[in-house]
């Protein structure tokens, strides 16, 4: 089942420049794992070696953060956008 | 890394709206995302947002209202191509954390110093860990 896929600025060069994508997934794991497949230069952008999502990186489903959902397990349907967004912070300390 | 534009374009009025937002949340750090034209480093719209860490120390954006950014950047044609914040107590310089924490390589950062009673703004490029300083070019009306 395609899902929308919202990609950040950092990763749009890897799909063609693209900020809209359509993946196939039925799960936020499946969808980032079949993301890094079809473009192979996010790989290691959005998960761990371990296999977790990135601590840079939040993921939403619709108007929803994974991580307070079921994290990789969250489930998509159609319809749904997943939207990346680099976690973005700083500062003087 | 995608090699960017050597200077921020900006107009009078979007440097000013900078500064009065980190003006406002002083105390605390001020912070948020430019959108604009990533191939001429030329911002379109300077999106004052929120301090989640609501700190004087750090500053970090609210990914939900990031994304609503976004939106409303694409729906207006431009991309996101930076972001600002303050420095209440030290120079307009990147932090080791402001380094160690840069999202996008093809972004542009501004920094608004309120150290002393003159504001001062840098905008800078940080690509693998380098900084290095950019013009910032105020266009005229």
């Amino acid at each position: 089942m395609p899902v929308a896929v919202r990609l950040p600025t950092l990763l749009r060069p890897a799909a063609g420049g693209r900020s809209l994508v359509s993946v196939e997934g039925a799960t936020i794991g499946e969808i980032l794992d079949e993301l890094q497949h079809e473009f192979p230069a996010m790989a290691g952008q959005l998960l761990t070696d371990a296999g977790s999502l990135h601590r840079f990186v939040n993921v939403y489903v619709n108007d929803d953060d994974v991580r307070y959902l079921d994290k990789l397990d969250t489930k998509v349907t159609a319809g749904d956008t997943v939207s990346i967004i680099p976690a973005v912070a700083g500062g003087a300390s | 890394m995608r090699p960017g534009p050597t200077a921020l374009r900006l107009s009078a009025h979007q440097l000013d709206e900078m500064v009065a937002h980190c003006l406002r949340c002083y105390p605390e750090e001020g912070c948020g995302l430019l959108s604009g034209e990533a191939s001429t480093g030329t911002v379109r719209a300077v999106h004052p947002m929120a301090n989640a860490a609501a700190s004087a120390g750090v500053y970090a954006l609210d990914p939900r209202e990031h994304l609503r950014v976004d939106l409303l950047a694409e729906t207006a044609g431009s991309s996101i191509i930076g972001v600002f914040h303050s420095h209440t107590h030290t120079d307009p310089y990147p932090s080791p954390t402001d380094v160690r924490q840069a999202p996008d390589p093809g972004w542009h950062y501004v920094l608004v110093s309120l150290r002393h009673e003159l504001v001062s703004t840098r905008s800078y490029r940080i690509v693998g860990g380098n900084i290095s300083e950019e013009a910032m070019v105020v266009l005229g009306q």
